[in-house]
């Protein structure tokens, strides 16, 4: 199977239109980037098969089925899958999987949401159900939120091993900087570490600048086989290895608040590629909130459990220095439309192909990309190579 | 005033409800392989057993993480913050979410005894809460 998955290339990646967008519905959003990621394949609709998408808000049952009408694809493979922002990572391990079968030919995985403009512009809570069904009745009524839940575990690990808020503050202002190189990013001015630690707390330890943007935007990202790719407009990206886990629901039921399922699927992706973690050139790690980058660090093994802190300390992840990260300005400072999956494998690819500009890593040939689902709760990790 | 979410109770989860409207802290415990839950389910999530028994939890727990929220998560809680939110661990064993009350919410930290106490919300809901002792 790890063999069979390298035979699989990202021929085209694109984002639609970001940051607000009131005027384009989300379907609008997804089939627009996936017509901008097909023309960077050289690739149409009509060569698609494939097709891999989740819209979790209004309007987005039965995912898959609903976009594919909406772009007129008969798919004969099909995928909604809905593991939360970690998803669009997850499909391309199984876009791979169905390729490197022979069940489909040119998989289209895409993405559209309107998370802000769906809020009335405005940040905040979306809900104002006061009925609550299935298990989640044992977290709503007592006030959980995401950036609660994501508070909880940041405590913890600041219990556990002393972290401290201005080593989580270290990785919005690296992620600023790269963002300040991003035309496409939507907060560019730079950020010092007291600017993130005089914002106000939303939900202790977590400060407003320690939690993502609320945006609308649309990704997608064509994959085929390798032989097929190299006929195609851009150099192939090759799918090294990948892995995807989850380990529970809701943030009360995580077995262990410091660490994430990339413990698992990480462990998997570096397995199948046969590659260390000495090999990855550039990451693309899904910052949610701050706390989210640290655990998953740790968890992929990049550092050991408790010294994420220490880790991204001195700016490690910015600009020039030694461990390049979320180099288009991630969730904190891009983008980030409710799920931000698709958007670190975009980017992931652009890196490995050379073709950032001036946030370009000098010669990154392998490229690890980790998205986040739920409330820490799902992962998926890819590895993408030059061919 | 809005009114919080509130638990709509079904087959897995009334009697748990139902007892905490008389002020009683019910957990289940699996009699095929003795384990403890929570939430309430079916099953039992360690072996799926159908066989499970509600027993009366002592109503003690600590504090495995705690977070103060300055920003309601829902229009129900405009008037309740700054709350805090938090996981303990049962003594039992499970954990689960709740609030931390009756105490200044910044004095609250991991680690802490607390517990169980009822919030009566409405006339048909009750939520067990905790308070450190």
């Amino acid at each position: 199977m790890a063999n069979a998955m390298r035979d699989v290339a990202i021929v085209g990646v694109a984002e639609s239109d970001l940051g607000r967008v009131p005027d384009k519905s989300k379907f609008q959003l997804s089939a627009e980037a996936s017509r901008l990621a097909l023309d960077d394949a050289g690739l149409s609709v009509k060569d698609v098969d494939g097709l891999f998408t989740t819209i979790i808000t209004e309007g987005g049952q039965f995912s898959s089925m609903m976009m594919a009408e909406y772009m007129g694809i008969t798919p004969r493979f099909t995928d909604s899958t809905s593991i939360g922002g970690s998803s669009f990572v997850a499909y391309v391990e199984h876009a791979a999987m169905a390729i490197a079968t022979g069940l489909c030919d040119v998989a289209l995985i895409c993405h559209g949401s309107t998370n802000i403009s769906d809020r009335g512009g405005k940040g905040g809570p979306m809900s104002a159900s006061t009925d609550v069904f299935g298990p989640s009745q044992f977290e709503e009524p007592y006030g959980v939120s995401t950036v609660g839940s994501y508070a909880l575990a940041a405590q913890r690990h600041m219990h556990e091993y002393g972290t401290t808020s201005e080593q989580l503050a270290e990785i919005a202002v690296a992620t600023r900087k790269w963002a300040s190189m991003n035309p496409k990013a939507r907060m560019r001015d730079p950020i010092t570490i007291d600017d993130v630690m005089n914002s106000r707390v939303i939900a202790s330890p977590l400060h407003l600048l320690d939690c993502c943007l609320v945006t609308d935007a649309g990704g997608a990202v064509v994959l085929t086989s390798l032989e097929r790719a190299r006929d195609l407009k851009k150099t192939p990206v090759q799918v090294l290895g990948t892995g995807e886990a989850h380990t529970h629901r809701m943030i009360s039921q995580m077995p262990d608040l410091t660490q994430t399922a990339a413990a698992i699927s990480g462990k998997l992706a570096f397995e199948r590629s046969g590659l260390t973690h000495s090999d990855i050139d550039v990451a693309q790690i899904y910052d949610s909130f701050t706390i989210t980058v640290l655990l998953t660090l740790e968890s992929l093994g990049f550092c050991a459990k408790g010294e994420g802190g220490a880790f991204v300390s001195n700016q490690r992840t910015a600009p020039g220095g030694d461990f390049p990260m979320n180099t288009q300005g991630g969730a904190l400072s891009y983008t980030h439309p409710g799920m931000f999956g698709i958007f670190t494998v975009i980017e992931g690819v652009r890196q490995v192909r050379g073709e950032c500009g001036p946030r370009q890593v000098p010669n990154a040939q392998v490229a690890l990309c980790n998205g986040t689902g739920g409330v820490l709760s799902s992962t998926g990790t890819i590895i993408l190579g030059r061919d | 005033m809005a009114l919080p979410p509130l638990p709509r109770p079904y087959q897995d989860t009334a009697a748990y409800w139902e007892a905490a409207k008389d002020h009683r802290f019910i957990i289940q415990k699996c009699k095929e392989c003795g384990e403890f839950q929570f939430y309430p389910r079916g099953v039992c999530s360690h072996c799926l057993s159908s066989d499970l028994d509600w027993q009366e939890a002592s109503g003690k727990a600590e504090i495995y993480s705690c977070s103060v929220n300055y920003r309601a998560p829902h229009p129900g809680f405009a008037d309740a913050t700054p709350f805090v939110l938090a996981i303990v661990t049962l003594e039992e064993g499970p954990r689960m979410m709740t609030n931390i009350i009756g105490c200044d919410p910044e004095s609250v930290k991991i680690g802490m005894a607390v517990s169980v106490v009822f919030e009566d919300v409405t006339d048909e809901v009750t939520l067990p809460k905790f308070t450190p002792v």
